[in-house]
């Protein structure tokens, strides 16, 4: 039997519990039986097709603005397209993109199978999230064609409740978007909190979570906590456009700094929301490559959950210079230092990992490494940010657009491309050609450093963010970064066409083709409908090389496996 | 060491008392940045160099407990925060609490403009003029939505908010002009809504107040106008190109001495009275088809309102 070998040590509770061994897309199909498919894994691809058209969407909208400063003045198009421009970027990557790219579409594939769970607690949750996000990508989608936001992505008042601006109705369809979205993300953390409480299988205790899950723990309670603050905030804020009822603008007797307090009280710990994940990608990837234990587990998973709460301390840090008291401004810089250690203490044990490990450069491994670097350079530039005086001349300059693309872009979106190319094979059954994704890796770093490395220094010498037009001493520094944001759409083409090869006509992937002794890769590539053939028993964590078989451990087909060792089947 | 040298150009001109605090924190927590930097990346391509996997190893088992490492790592940090923590709270305080008897200005910010009450009444469009080592401080408001006040040769950044006053202070150690950006996001010309601080010795800021009333010398008052035209922001919204499309307001070339359809119906002749209150009080007759652009009055003195009079009296 194939799948004798592939769960020897996770032994079968009841060999009558064995199903079949079709994989799920063989399962069933048609596209009926895709759109009301219950299957985790089924639906995790759904929202991994979704988001990554948001990410080209949000990706042209970036080219777009930085063809427009290419040169000073006009270049492509107005001033108030190009503030929607900006506006769609943000948007379109922090709430279609981001929040949901690593938790809903990889976490959804993955959390079940790396519990040992056939699928999440609540299916059908699952698929209706799913759905309301599509329901928050149309009503998006509306928003731009009925007319125009122009608010930026953070629909700050009283610009964004005075009916002068935009087109009154498009504002309130993307905030109305934006709070079906957030609906979306409060059911996906529900239904993952649930799973991992309630779906781990027999002997997967907390300590042998992969940091993975931890991660994705720590992301389902900030999205539960979180939300539905920014939910009642873009409320008020239509009940305010729309009726006129005085909660934000001072005109009708409201407080515009308000806003900012319930928005950050949401956004803050959503850039946790954003990261976390990305992180326990990094931990998956770091752990496998080296084939070691990820050095501090603990520290490394505790430090998921630190963050998590002091995610919500901090949200004053986007304030200092708003007219908040000097007191709060105070309580949260000291808050926001704090913020630093976790994240130190998940970069120096990776980094620790590493020694004596058997280090392999596959290319989620090169996404991972750069998400050490560029996750550094983003957090190491968050103590200048943190430091009051220094804020002061640096909030609201390209410094804050670098600092924060840095982490979300360098930390985030590296490590989700790094889980794409990592769980690639285990998704689809198929290998891709590792030696172009690999070129794909370096265009898109080099490209990412070109474009964001010159706006620190652009900020820092006062260039504001935002801007449409800019003075003349910006404009080499702007050139600079508009030609590297194009090399970062070359390594993105590049990779696109690397997976929709692999996809048409790539080779089959055995089951664990990177000799990981993670639970993932203990069951078929791609798995079968409810993940393994019988319920497993773990019987170690999933960084114990030293305690996984050779046979769980093997990085070729089961059937070679079993010939070239005939004694071990 | 009271000064770090900016080596990389990273910081723009230092021109108030409060600069070289916040410039030698900056370039203290970049040096730190570095050497971390390059002790964890180093660290790292170090280990991926020289801990390749080579094939038929086998996995070896994980090292011993280190708890003391992860202890250190974890609360050694907490000092240097503790530091910078500081540090940047004492700046801070100095920038929020401007030293008695300084110099106050009343700044008013609107979509897009910035305008500059002096101490004698007088209102400016995008100009401030101080003298040098004096210590000004600036009672800001908003007539429409935020906006922000930022000067990065002071280091100064401050919100201008709807609703309530703000207050920013500096005192400038160098003559010059430096550049205001308005720095929260308010709008179409939100990147036009600039202005200068004109830093000048207290004798030239004497003749300038003396002064600020009058065409300045060598100008006639029509050539004032276009210079006032422009510093109040008019340009932003009013084209006087011959054939220019409309902007958010109308042309203005050609419309004085001729009769203006208004919103709702009946003319006006554009004359200087139309003109003046116009500029006070812009709500008063609206040229049809402009019904949606919510200009914002601008208080300006008789003789500069007369002199944009004379200036557009120009434009044929």
């Amino acid at each position: 039997m194939a799948n004798e070998a592939q769960i020897a040590v996770l032994a079968p509770i009841d060999a009558a519990h064995a199903t079949t061994d079709r994989d799920f897309y063989a399962e069933s199909s048609g596209i009926k039986n895709w759109i009301v498919t219950l299957d985790h894994k089924r639906i995790g691809l759904m929202y991994l097709t979704s988001v990554i058209l948001s990410f080209i969407a949000g990706g042209v909208f970036a080219l777009l603005i930085r063809i427009e400063l290419l040169s000073r003045g006009q270049t492509i198009m107005d001033a108030d397209t190009y503030n929607q421009v900006f506006t769609l970027h943000g948007a379109i990557m922090v709430f279609l993109f981001i929040i949901p790219s690593v938790p809903a579409a990889l976490g959804n594939f993955l959390l079940p199978i790396v519990l040992g769970a056939k699928d999440v607690a609540f299916p059908r949750l699952n698929l209706m999230s799913f759905y309301i996000y599509v329901l928050g990508a149309i009503m998006a989608l509306a928003s731009m064609i009925i007319g125009s936001v122009d608010t930026g992505w953070t629909f700050y008042t009283p610009y964004s409740s005075s009916s002068d601006v935009g087109s009154q109705n498009a504002v309130i369809w993307m905030t109305g978007a934006v709070f079906v979205l957030g609906f979306s993300s409060i059911l996906t953390g529900v239904n993952f909190i649930a799973t991992i409480h309630k779906m781990r299988a027999p002997g997967q205790h907390w300590k042998r979570l992969p940091l993975f899950v931890w991660a994705t723990y720590a992301t389902s309670v900030i999205q539960v906590l979180a939300t539905p603050v920014l939910a009642i905030t873009l409320l008020l804020l239509i009940m305010e456009r729309g009726f006129g009822l005085g909660i934000f603008d001072p005109r009708l007797g409201g407080d515009p700094v308000l806003f900012q307090h319930f928005f950050w009280f949401y956004s803050h710990p959503a850039v946790y929301i954003m990261i976390l994940p990305g992180m326990g990608i990094v931990s998956e990837i770091i752990a496998t490559f080296s084939r070691r234990p990820i050095f501090g587990y603990m520290f490394v998973a505790m430090s998921s959950v630190a963050l998590a709460l002091l995610g919500f301390l901090v949200w004053g840090h986007h304030m200092f210079t708003s007219g908040q008291s000097e007191y709060s401004t105070m309580v949260f810089s000291g808050l926001t230092f704090l913020v630093a250690i976790p994240s130190g203490v998940k970069v120096l044990n990776w980094v620790a990992t590493l020694y004596q490990g058997q280090i392999v450069l596959a290319t989620p491994m090169l996404y991972a490494l750069a998400f050490i670097v560029l996750f550094s350079i983003g957090g190491l530039t968050g103590l200048t940010l943190g430091t009051l005086s220094v804020d002061i001349h640096l909030h609201d300059t390209y410094y804050v657009v670098a600092h924060f693309h840095y982490v979300m872009v360098g930390g985030t979106v590296f490590a989700f491309f790094g889980g794409l190319h990592y769980w690639w094979p285990k998704m689809t059954g198929k290998l891709y050609d590792e030696r172009m994704a690999k070129v794909a890796f370096w265009i898109f770093f080099v490209g990412f450093n070109v474009t964001f490395l010159s706006q620190f220094v652009m900020g820092s010498r006062g260039m504001p963010r935002r801007y449409y037009d800019y003075l003349p001493q910006f404009e080499e520094l702007h050139r600079f970064s508009s030609v590297g944001a194009f090399i970062i759409g070359i390594g993105i083409l590049l990779m696109i066409v690397v997976f929709v090869r692999s996809a048409i006509g790539g080779p089959k992937s055995p089951p664990n083709p990177w000799g990981s002794a993670g639970f993932e890769w203990q069951t078929t590539s791609p798995p079968p409908l409810e993940n393994f053939p019988r319920t497993p028993i773990m019987t170690r964590g999933p960084y114990d090389y030293h305690l996984a078989t050779e046979a769980e451990l093997y990085s070729g087909f089961p059937e070679d496996f079993q010939k070239s060792e005939p004694s071990k089947s | 060491m009271d000064h770090i040298p900016d080596i990389f150009g990273q910081l723009p001109k230092a021109a108030s008392t409060l600069a070289p605090s916040v410039d030698w924190l900056f370039q203290f927590i970049f040096w730190i940045s570095v050497v971390m930097f390059v002790l964890i990346v180093g660290t790292m391509l170090v280990f991926v160099a020289k801990y390749r996997a080579k094939p038929g190893q086998k996995p070896t088992a994980p090292g011993g407990s280190h708890l003391k490492l992860e202890l250190v790592w974890t609360f050694a940090p907490l000092l240097l925060l503790a530091m910078l923590f500081h540090l940047g709270f004492k700046g801070y305080v100095f920038a929020a609490v401007a030293p008695a008897g300084a110099l106050e200005f009343r700044v008013r910010a609107k979509k897009w403009n910035w305008e500059f009450e002096y101490p004698s009444g007088t209102r400016e469009g995008s100009l401030l003029v101080v003298p040098v080592h004096q210590p000004v401080k600036l009672i800001m408001s908003s007539d429409d939505v935020l906006h922000s006040f930022y000067v990065p040769e002071f280091r100064i950044k401050r919100d201008v908010v709807p609703g309530m006053y703000s207050t920013v202070w500096f005192q400038a150690t160098e003559v010059g002009e430096y550049q205001v950006y308005c720095t929260e996001y308010c709008g179409t010309s939100h990147s036009g809504m600039l202005a200068k601080v004109r830093v000048v010795t207290p004798e030239q800021y004497r003749i300038f107040l003396r002064d600020q009333d009058r065409p300045p010398p060598g100008k006639t008052q029509a050539e004032w106008g276009e210079q006032l035209f422009a510093s109040n922001s008019c340009t932003t919204c009013h084209h006087v190109e011959a054939g220019a499309p409309p902007g958010v307001g109308p042309n203005l070339r050609g419309v004085i001495g001729t009769q203006q359809p208004l919103e709702g119906g009946g003319t006006a002749l554009a004359d200087l009275a139309y003109v003046r209150e116009s500029i006070l009080r812009p709500q008063a007759k609206i040229v049809r088809g402009y019904g949606n652009a919510q200009m914002s009055a601008f208080v300006l003195a008789d003789s500069r309102i007369e002199a944009i009079y004379a200036y557009l009296e120009t434009l044929h």
